[in-house]
């Protein structure tokens, strides 16, 4: 695998510092009262989704959960129209109407996050099946919490993509925890990509087992999701598995009871952003200045996303009634 | 083109031919469509026809069949799922809830969901508690979504073709023992029924009886029964669960100020209930007895025979029903 040029390298680093920033301004926009409902914070996982969404072509497809800020920002979502979404605007990217876990976007094939822990992964077989169908070279980037990893829909849709070869990423991003509840906790296997077994053959054919990543390292991630991507595209279905962690609870106003602060603590120093500036620092020197500029900016971005925000529009009563079915 | 009489079975079969033949992008997938030829044979010969790229066997796992088919539709394909028995659809209700009905509203209208899931219907086969529901209102619950219930050949192709030209998800059911009813059917390929369009199937000045499905076959041999009386029943069938047209039952009303309402459903939150709260809403003035509900009994069905069709409706009970309102 090629190093990335220094510019994509900076980037990727800009669309990190973006996600910090934008989920601690959403922390305390909900804290605030102006953010409703469920809030999923992607603190601490920016290396797996910024690295897993560069590896995407621009025609590739990717779907998510609810934890879905940082895929949008990663794959080129105006933070302004995200930030309107937070806060219920009809300039937000689902007009108001999906909130903080249903973003998405068409145009980028962004499918979307949803909010039922698994229901997207049988979505994400249809859209490679579409692309299979219509024999586009696209792939489906599958992203999915550890915990889901657990439910039905998991085994189905992973079972269908072998037997059909449809040419999906199915990412697990396993952040140790789904909610309050570890992973040893709640699987029988605590290495999960393991599971890719039980849709592959002695023979090689089926689900192919792909790694386990260091999902703090954003190179690394990339790397990975790179090599996975060209195995869809050739040969079919891959189960990958990203380690990563989250700094903050499962969503907004989790007392965190099920781990200790040192256990957090411990993870914030090897954290996605700091290890990857240092990773800059040593291979670029006099870098430090160009990445200071890119984090003051990225501050600025997420400013600027708010005062949009605040200044949109609410939705109205043709908005609430509108789209339910095709006119 | 002259209309021809063929079963439902034929019927829905022509349908699916027509419209797979018109449009590159329809395609059909589920429990045993292809090698099997559809557990009712209503894709026999597909296979062949079409080839394994349309008619794709799926795993029985219905959460991933509807959920795949959501995925696909959105992605610009045009799906016939089909789940063998709307009994297993009960695994798929997430899929179909909050996806297949609710994905274009929740991202702003950027998707749409061009899908039909088939599925069979109905109790009266001796299959137990499990296999013998028939559900359908429940799902007609939310909207997003429609629910096609066809009683006749004539209305289960143009409602198919309908609902597979339509950019918005069908959950369409047919009635596992009507697959062999006969009545005529045009052969036009573009014979196409409206969406959301009740039906009147026969003409009385008496007693207005609402049904649909199986439930037509029952009012129908009522209402035979009832002219030997000297009642003349009106029959409208519903067709549709959702988009749910009442038109025709209120101007019927407004004729005959008496209703009956016959579903193979369970009675509490039925089409018996909601249709008698909009009568009562609409029509109060032309009110002249309560609004009667014939359904399922309020149990569970059983195995045995004699038990099984005491739990369902049937022609005795609707001319009862009706003779406590005329």
């Amino acid at each position: 695998m090629a190093t990335p040029k220094k510019d994509t390298l900076l980037d990727w680093y800009r669309q990190m510092v973006l996600i910090r920033r934008f989920e601690e301004r959403c922390a305390e926009l909900y804290q605030q009262g102006l953010i409703g409902g469920f809030l999923h914070l992607y603190i601490g996982q920016e290396a797996t989704g910024v690295g897993a969404v560069a590896a995407l072509r621009e025609n590739d497809h990717v779907i998510t959960a609810y934890r879905d800020h940082g895929i949008a920002l990663a794959r080129g979502l105006d933070p302004k129209a995200v930030m309107a979404e937070m806060l219920g605007k009809r300039t937000g990217v689902s007009g108001g109407k999906g909130g903080s876990m249903h973003l998405a976007d068409r145009e980028r094939h962004f499918w979307g996050g949803y909010g039922i822990v698994g229901g997207h992964l049988p979505l994400a077989a249809g859209i490679a099946l579409a692309a299979q169908y219509e024999e586009k070279d696209e792939v489906v980037l599958a992203l999915m919490g550890d915990g889901a990893t657990n439910i039905g829909y998991f085994h189905e849709s992973l079972n269908l993509s072998a037997v059909w070869k449809l040419p999906v990423v199915w990412l697990i991003e396993n952040n140790q925890y789904g909610m309050g509840t570890s992973v040893e906790r709640a699987s029988g296997a605590k290495e999960l990509v393991r599971r890719a077994l039980a849709y592959s053959s002695e023979d090689g054919s089926g689900m192919k087992m792909g790694p386990r990543i260091d999902g703090m390292d954003v190179l690394a991630v990339h790397d990975a999701v790179s090599e996975a991507i060209e195995h869809a595209r050739k040969h079919g279905p891959i189960l990958i598995e990203s380690l990563t962690y989250r700094l903050e609870g499962h969503s907004m106003g989790d007392p965190q009871r099920y781990r200790t602060k040192e256990e957090v603590e411990s993870f914030v120093e090897s954290g996605p952003i700091g290890r990857f500036r240092q990773v800059l620092i040593d291979k670029y020197k006099g870098v430090e200045s160009t990445l200071d500029k890119i984090d003051e900016e990225a501050l600025q971005a997420v400013e600027d996303a708010v005062e949009f925000a605040q200044n949109s529009e609410d939705p109205t009563y043709e908005d609430l009634i509108s789209h339910v079915y095709v006119d | 083109m002259a209309d021809r009489p063929i079963t439902i079975r034929e019927a829905l079969s022509a349908a699916l031919r027509e419209e797979m033949q018109r449009d590159e992008r329809v395609f059909i997938m589920g429990e045993e469509v292809g090698v099997w030829g559809g557990t009712y044979a209503v894709t026999r010969g597909f296979l062949d026809e079409f080839g394994a790229k349309r008619v794709r066997d799926t795993p029985i796992a219905e959460m991933v069949i509807a959920g795949s088919a959501v995925g696909a539709a959105m992605a610009g394909l045009r799906p016939v799922a089909e789940l063998m028995t709307i009994n297993f659809a009960f695994l798929a209700l997430d899929a179909i809830v909050n996806h297949m009905a609710k994905v274009r509203y929740m991202f702003n209208g950027q998707f749409t969901v061009p899908m039909v899931i088939r599925t069979t219907t109905g109790g009266g086969k001796q299959l137990g508690a499990t296999h013998s529901h028939a559900p359908e209102v429940l799902f007609a619950h939310f909207p997003g979504m429609y629910v096609a219930v066809p009683g006749t050949a004539y209305d289960a192709k143009g409602m198919l073709k309908a609902s597979i030209r339509d950019d918005n998800p069908v959950l369409f059911v047919e009635h596992s023992t009507m697959l062999q009813r006969r009545s005529p059917v045009p052969d036009d390929p573009d014979f196409v029924l409206p969406i959301g369009k009740s039906d009147i199937k026969r003409e009385g000045d008496d007693v207005t009886i609402v049904t649909f499905g199986k439930g037509l076959e029952w009012s129908m041999a009522a209402a035979e029964q009832l002219e030997k009386d000297g009642i003349e029943a009106e029959i409208v069938d519903l067709r549709w669960l959702r988009p749910l047209d009442l038109e025709p039952v209120f101007e019927s009303f407004k004729k005959t100020n008496r209703c009956v309402v016959v579903e193979e459903s369970l009675p509490m939150f039925s089409v018996g209930a909601e249709v008698a709260a909009q009568l009562q809403n609409e029509m109060f003035d032309y009110m002249d007895a309560p609004v009667k509900r014939v359904a399922a009994m309020d149990n569970p069905l059983p195995y045995s025979r004699e038990i099984e069709l005491m739990a369902l409706p049937d022609a005795q009970k609707i001319v009862a029903a009706v003779k406590e309102v005329v």
